[in-house]
């Protein structure tokens, strides 16, 4: 199969290779649905934060797999199970690349973010915590990465604790000091909130939490689309995403975790490829990342994801984050200018979404309303429900920013909203 | 494809800005607190019931246009009736939204809940409309707990 991500043709690359020229247009002709015409309306896509949608090239890989080498991995001796083993240990590769990992047997594919999370709570959780130790997450968290660790926490008779958010919506670094102690065996965090936008300062906490024995559990389902991810330099123990999330398909996520951790975890479930021997009196793990990645993988999934981070990679080499970032200041400028509309998440570092609420309307009228002129956004709790008791809110709406949003899609949210008003003056 | 009027009908808006009986019953023989996971709507009923009469009937709490105005519109229907009558509109209002108002064997009985109609045609919100009458339903099946529509 073709190992080319490429989104611009060469020529094209060649006469924009700045941040400024971000070529959206010739890059939403990649993405499929976005020709779709929702009640006959242009389709403005602005909930990426949930999903994001897929590049033709990712479709195409999907389809090629089955076309061309499916099979199991890691057992036949044929033509077809070595074409497809290939294939899904060169994603494996190209996903340890992407995110700054040495070691490609660091990279355990799981269903997504959530998987990887449950994994890390129902392994190293469950061999390490103790009774009386402690678990810190934070107020913005999304409920998979708040859960995981109540369920274990309970079992294990450990305590969970939270890191507060000031008004803006960044954590309370103060807080943060005081909660950390001896105690504190695993602090898990997002690195980007997927309600707020707030890009959390991983390095500082991480080295923090280190200095007090704790290992660090990243939530990096909202950054990995948005920020480039070099997990030595963010300093975490274990990095938890979702390929969904960043134009790759459904069903395929990976957990990042350092090899002597990864080593001395049990295994997360049992069956078959997780295995050297078995016997009905022994049964012999295999090596890493096998170990983790019981029954047969979402091998597809995987070699979507795989070309995925390499059209994301591309993507950053010719001005992604710059492009998303000047973006989101005009949102949060058109928006926050609009008669009583309250932005909710106002981080001095954040990235990609922007949540809001109007004076008179609920949320889910917003999310309908709009949905009748072709705007897909997210209204409701975001699955981060300890956050809205937080601020205050029984929910939000969230406009969510992917590489093909544009200021037309801004834009055209703005005069929605000024529909929205309309049907409820 | 139904139009955004057929959700919003006026009768629903202004029910939503200004819902009727949206109080605390402090008398109140049976409380059942509501609640919608997915969007976070939150609603708490008060029914005061004698000798299987409706004799006073409230609510109070936090939702979308459709739940208010839902909630605000059975209360209205419901003040000084019978639970039995109660319990026949609940299956009504319960088919309209589910299956559609051509469902209906009675859809005069519906009265100015008939504006209700339209939400059928909108899958993502019947649970919002529904929200208080789950609530009613709770009410009068076990006098009061908390209900929800995941």
């Amino acid at each position: 199969m073709s190992d080319s991500a490429a989104v611009l043709s060469i020529e094209e690359a060649a006469g924009q290779p700045s941040a400024g020229c971000f070529d959206v247009a010739a890059l939403r002709e990649q993405f499929p649905i976005l020709s779709v015409r929702p009640y006959d309306k242009a389709l403005v896509y602005l909930d990426s934060a949930a999903t994001s949608q897929k590049p033709q090239v990712v479709i195409d890989a999907i389809s090629r797999f089955y076309e061309t080498h499916n099979a199991n991995v890691h057992r036949g001796v044929h033509y077809l199970s070595e074409r497809a083993t290939e294939d899904y240990e060169r994603a494996r590769s190209r996903v340890a690349s992407f995110i700054g990992a040495e070691d490609p047997a660091e990279v355990v594919f799981t269903r997504g973010t959530t998987e990887s999370i449950n994994l890390v709570a129902q392994s190293y959780g469950r061999a390490k915590l103790q009774p009386g130790d402690e678990v810190l997450v934070t107020e913005m968290e999304h409920h998979s990465n708040i859960v995981p660790w109540q369920m274990i926490c309970a079992e294990r008779g450990a305590r969970l604790r939270v890191v507060p958010i000031n008004d803006r919506g960044e954590l309370d670094l103060e807080a943060f000091e005081g909660l950390l102690t001896e105690r504190t065996k695993v602090l898990a965090l997002a690195h980007v909130s997927n309600v707020l936008g707030t890009v959390n300062p991983l390095p500082a906490l991480a080295a923090a939490a280190h200095r007090r024995g704790a290992v660090v559990v990243c939530d990096g389902a909202q950054a990995a689309p948005h920020l480039r991810v070099d997990v030595a330099a963010l300093g975490c123990d274990f990095y938890a995403f979702s390929g969904h999330k960043m134009y790759g398909p459904t069903g395929i996520g990976v957990l990042w975790g350092r090899r002597e951790l990864l080593e001395e975890m049990p295994p997360y479930q049992g069956g078959g490829d997780m295995i050297l021997s078995v016997s009905f009196e022994k049964t012999t793990y295999n090596e890493l990342p096998h170990k983790f990645e019981a029954g047969t993988p979402d091998l597809a999934g995987a070699v979507g994801l795989g070309v995925a981070v390499e059209f994301l990679q591309d993507l950053r080499d010719r001005g992604l984050e710059a492009h998303e970032r000047e973006l989101l200041q005009y949102a949060h400028d058109k928006l926050g200018a609009f008669p009583g509309l309250r932005i909710i998440g106002t981080a001095k570092d954040k990235v990609s979404v922007v949540s809001f609420v109007l004076e008179d309307v609920h949320p889910h009228d917003i999310g309908t309303v709009l949905d009748r002129y072709g705007i897909a956004v997210r209204s409701g709790h975001h699955c981060a429900q300890p956050l809205m008791g937080r601020l205050g809110l029984p929910a939000t709406a969230r406009a969510s920013l992917g590489c093909y949003s544009s200021r037309e899609d801004i834009d055209a949210l703005v005069e929605g909203l000024h529909r929205v008003e309309e049907a409820f003056a | 494809m139904s139009d955004l009027s057929d959700l919003y009908q006026e009768v629903i808006i202004e029910h939503s800005k200004r819902p009727r009986n949206f109080s605390v019953l402090e008398d109140a023989t049976r409380t059942v607190e509501a609640y919608n996971p997915l969007c976070g709507d939150q609603i708490t009923l008060y029914v005061k019931v004698h000798d299987g009469t409706i004799e006073d009937i409230a609510f109070q709490g936090s939702g979308c246009a459709i739940s208010k105005a839902s909630t605000s519109l059975m209360t209205q229907a419901l003040k000084g009736g019978s639970e039995e009558q109660a319990r026949l509109l609940f299956d009504d209002v319960h088919t309209m939204l589910t299956e559609g108002p051509e469902a209906l064997e009675r859809p005069e009985e519906l009265g100015k809940l008939e504006v209700l109609s339209g939400v059928s045609e909108f899958p993502a919100r019947v649970k919002c409309a529904s929200l208080g009458w789950h609530a009613l339903k709770s009410a009068l099946d076990q006098g009061g707990e908390t209900v929800s529509t995941e």
